[in-house]
């Protein structure tokens, strides 16, 4: 093969590329992502309002939670997955924007600690327990017991003679 | 010169209370009956000074009285008559003296009655709630006084003043803010009292407990004293829950009932530690057991009422410099701790006469399984303290704020209340002090294999989340057990007395209120619990912009947007309706009115939701925006909230359980 004809093949092959690669933006430019109203408000229901208090963005009444929903329908069209989303508005307003605190840091106690604590509720009661059965067995020996049974079934077949002669 | 003797009022209520304290624990330690029973009459006194001033600020809310800071702000000319007595307890100051006179109705309730009987406690119960009561005066008359005026200085400038500042004038706006729209709901007028009257009346048993402990009377005495006071205090507290519950369902316009959210916790909290204690006091009444537990709990439950009362409306828990800036923030915070560290001290020095009289003598007893319920009540408040608090702490330490929102706590706190769930189904049937797996396997078996065959239905339907099935497990298991106990009352009954099904239905509840009406409060929660799954679990929603004619579909239903029409009412607000048809397979149901209200007063919207409501789901409808001038195009959400009809008819089931329980019955009149 002439070299000619080779350099002539990939020339070809690289515009053909080309215009496919082109194509297919074009093609995207054409037919952008349709975002749905339900698909914003899944992402916004696992984000909260940086400003209002405990009121997550699909439900906020406020027109900065409207330009906030723009926002992530934007982000949707652009192809964003929803966990880059939640991952740019923790970086532009804070953790707080979070539907619960990220398991770093300090924040590693509210995943310990309470359970933790209800382990040792736990742990406490059933050392209670077992410490009440313990003391309630631990005083009746087995030499006691029949002594005292016999003491005790004997006055009471006295008690019964004694009603018996009345 | 009525705010004068508002004030002045409030004044005198203040010297009053402080007056009854110090001659009760005088009379106490001189043992000296005049000064007590000069303390019991002053404290009786403080009622009606505390009437009067609620009329004073009633009057001065109702006539329009706006130069009053806080008339302005709870109030308005378009406001209709009933919600200005609502707007009593409509914002922080009123709250504060409604609270405090609800406290003073308690104290004169319990002085009123069987003072002879209960003499050894009384004096100290009249320290206790007057001391509580001096606290809330002095935040209503340094902090948050609701007589305060507005007073225009000379250099122009607008001062909010009990009393005129030199050189100023009186400022009279001619018209108020007007209450907060999402206040003007039926629930909401109710709402609140009922969570301050269960609030309250959890002062009345912890006043008794602290009385049993300074004097040294630890036995169940106290308990049996305030049993009713107690059930009276959780059927309040239940029913502000329950009406909170359908407040944020119908107005707060997000599909559902209950968004974790830091001031519905604050009202849970006590709730949780409430309902631990009114299962535990029952071992100390049967077993003499846990005595010191039950003071823990009652301590607790006092200070988290303090707690709730502040949290509900200060907001001052959204950030550390609220909480600062906040002037009853540290002050509510300095006497919880101060209350919490005296009682625990009083119980301490108490502690060895406060040990069990008696053992747990069986890991199956009903006893055991009531220390396990308290554990999981326990738990749920750890969890709920931890979700609340921990967004300060985090501020404070690393001065990055946190949210909790729903999904965390639901992970946090479904395994306990499921827990709770197998318990309901378990304990009743259980024995006091032996139960082995043999007794229990005997009466357990019965009412389980009725459980087994509903799992067996859920399955059938279709239904496969393991939530889902565990829960109506539950559901179940709780339902059969309850009703093979009443069961099982009736046929010994019917066998002993001769008495019919119905009659001895009667008979049973009417000679055991308490445990009868617990079970009839145990049916109301697993009605509530099927609601619950219902909306947790199978909760469906979506969202569209439609014009006239369009539809939106979910599940089965077809949403049709009919029309849209914007008008202004006479008493000041701008409304948006919407008319919307719900048709399911074709067939036209109802047509709702989901709307929009703007209130001018106070320049806020509020969402009324349109709501079709069957007992297999409801259909809630929201109108999310429109296009203000054509109206032609409107956005909508729509969601399908399986079963949450269950949820209000199992409150509503609840509360009669709580009223049976709490009724009195003469002839058992407790105290020994």
């Amino acid at each position: 093969m002439k070299k000619s004809t080779v350099v002539l093949g990939i020339g070809l092959l690289v515009i053909l590329l080309g215009f496919t690669f082109t194509g297919r933006v074009q093609a995207q430019e054409q037919t952008p992502v349709v975002v749905t109203d339900d698909q914003v408000n899944q992402v916004a229901s696992q984000l909260y309002c940086p400003v209002c208090e405990n009121i997550s963005l699909d439900v906020c009444p406020t027109q900065a939670c409207e330009q906030w929903r723009s926002l992530i329908r934007e982000k949707l069209e652009a192809g964003w997955s929803a966990e880059q989303i939640k991952e740019y508005f923790a970086a532009q307003y804070g953790d707080r924007v979070l539907p619960e605190p990220p398991k770093k840091g300090l924040n590693w106690m509210v995943y310990i600690l309470p359970p933790a604590m209800i382990a040792g509720g736990a742990l406490l009661l059933a050392w209670i327990i077992l410490g009440m059965r313990a003391r309630k067995v631990a005083p009746v020996s087995a030499e006691q017991t029949p002594q005292s049974s016999g003491e005790y079934l004997a006055r009471v077949e006295e008690e019964l003679l004694k009603r018996k002669g009345e | 010169m009525t705010v004068d003797l508002g004030f002045g009022l409030l004044i005198l209520a203040l010297i009053v209370t402080s007056y009854a304290a110090v001659a009760a624990i005088v009379g106490v330690s001189r043992n000296d009956n005049r000064w007590v029973n000069s303390a019991r009459l002053a404290s009786l006194i403080t009622f009606p000074l505390l009437t009067l001033a609620v009329v004073v600020l009633l009057y001065l809310i109702t006539t329009g009285h706006y130069e009053v800071s806080y008339v302005y702000a709870v109030s308005s000319n378009a406001m209709p008559l009933y919600l200005k007595l609502t707007a009593l307890w409509g914002g922080q100051a009123g709250s504060l003296v409604f609270w405090s006179w609800l406290m003073a109705a308690f104290s004169s309730a319990v002085m009123l009655r069987k003072w002879d009987r209960d003499r050894e406690f009384l004096p100290w119960v009249i320290v206790v709630t007057m001391i509580t009561l001096i606290f809330f005066l002095g935040m209503v008359i340094f902090f948050e006084n609701p007589f305060v005026r507005f007073w225009g200085t000379p250099m122009g400038a607008r001062i909010e003043a009990m009393f005129p500042p030199v050189g100023s004038e009186l400022l009279v706006p001619n018209d108020g803010r007007g209450l907060n729209p999402l206040l003007r709901h039926p629930g909401m007028i109710i709402h609140p009292p009922m969570l301050y009257l269960g609030f309250v009346s959890f002062v009345i048993p912890f006043a008794f407990a602290l009385a049993a402990l300074i004097t040294g009377r630890t036995d169940d005495r106290w308990i049996r004293i305030t049993r009713r006071w107690t059930l009276v205090a959780w059927l309040f507290l239940t029913i502000g829950l329950v009406l909170g519950m359908r407040w944020a369902y119908d107005v707060l316009g997000w599909g559902g009932y209950w968004g974790w959210d830091p001031v519905e916790i604050a009202a849970l909290m006590p709730w949780l530690t409430g309902t631990a204690f009114l299962h535990s006091v029952m071992i100390q009444e049967k077993r003499g057991m846990f005595k010191q537990w039950n003071m823990l709990l009652i301590i607790l439950t006092y200070d988290l009422v303090i707690y709730g009362t502040f949290l509900t409306r200060s907001g001052v828990l959204s950030s550390v410099h609220a909480f600062a800036q906040s002037a009853i923030g540290p002050l509510f915070f300095a006497f919880i701790a101060l209350t919490f560290v005296v009682s625990i001290w009083l119980m301490l020095l108490r502690w060895k006469s406060l040990r069990s009289e008696g053992q747990l003598q069986s890991l199956l007893s009903r006893e055991t399984l009531f220390l396990i319920n308290n554990l999981l009540f326990l738990g749920l408040f750890i969890e709920c303290f931890w979700g609340v608090n921990f967004p300060l702490l985090s501020e404070l330490v690393t001065g990055q704020k946190v949210t909790f929102g729903p999904e965390w706590y639901i992970r946090a706190t479904g395994p306990l209340w499921g827990g709770l769930l197998l318990l309901m189904g378990i304990a009743p049937i259980s024995a006091w002090q032996i139960s082995t797996i043999k007794t229990l396997g005997r009466a357990f078996w019965k009412p389980f294999i009725p459980s087994l065959a509903a799992v067996g239905v859920v399955l059938a339907l279709g239904i496969r989340q393991p939530g889902a099935i565990i829960g109506f497990w539950l559901v179940a298991l709780v339902a059969s057990v309850t009703i093979y106990e009443y069961w099982r009352g009736i046929r010994a009954r019917s066998h002993s007395t001769g008495e019919n099904v119905f009659q001895a239905i009667w008979r049973l509840t009417e000679k055991n209120r308490r445990r009868y009406g617990g079970y009839i409060i145990h049916l109301g929660i697993i009605f509530m619990a099927l609601g619950v799954i219902g909306i947790e679990v199978f909760q469906q929603q979506t969202q569209g912009a439609l014009t006239p004619g369009q539809q939106l579909e979910l599940a089965d239903y077809t949403v049709t947007y009919k029309s849209l029409a914007e008008w202004d009412t006479a008493d000041g607000k701008n409304v948006a309706r919407a008319v919307m048809e719900v048709s399911r397979d074709g067939k036209v149901l109802q047509e709702l009115y989901p709307r929009r209200d703007y209130y001018y007063d106070s320049q806020q919207p509020m969402t009324i939701p349109g709501v079709r409501s069957t007992i297999e789901d409801d259909i809630y409808v929201i109108l999310v925006d429109w296009e203000p001038i054509s109206t032609r195009q409107a956005t909508f959400k729509v969601f399908r909230n399986p079963l949450v009809s269950w949820l209000w008819f199992g409150s509503i089931i609840l509360i009669l359980g709580s009223i049976i329980a709490v009724w009195p019955t003469p002839e058992r009149e407790s105290a020994r």
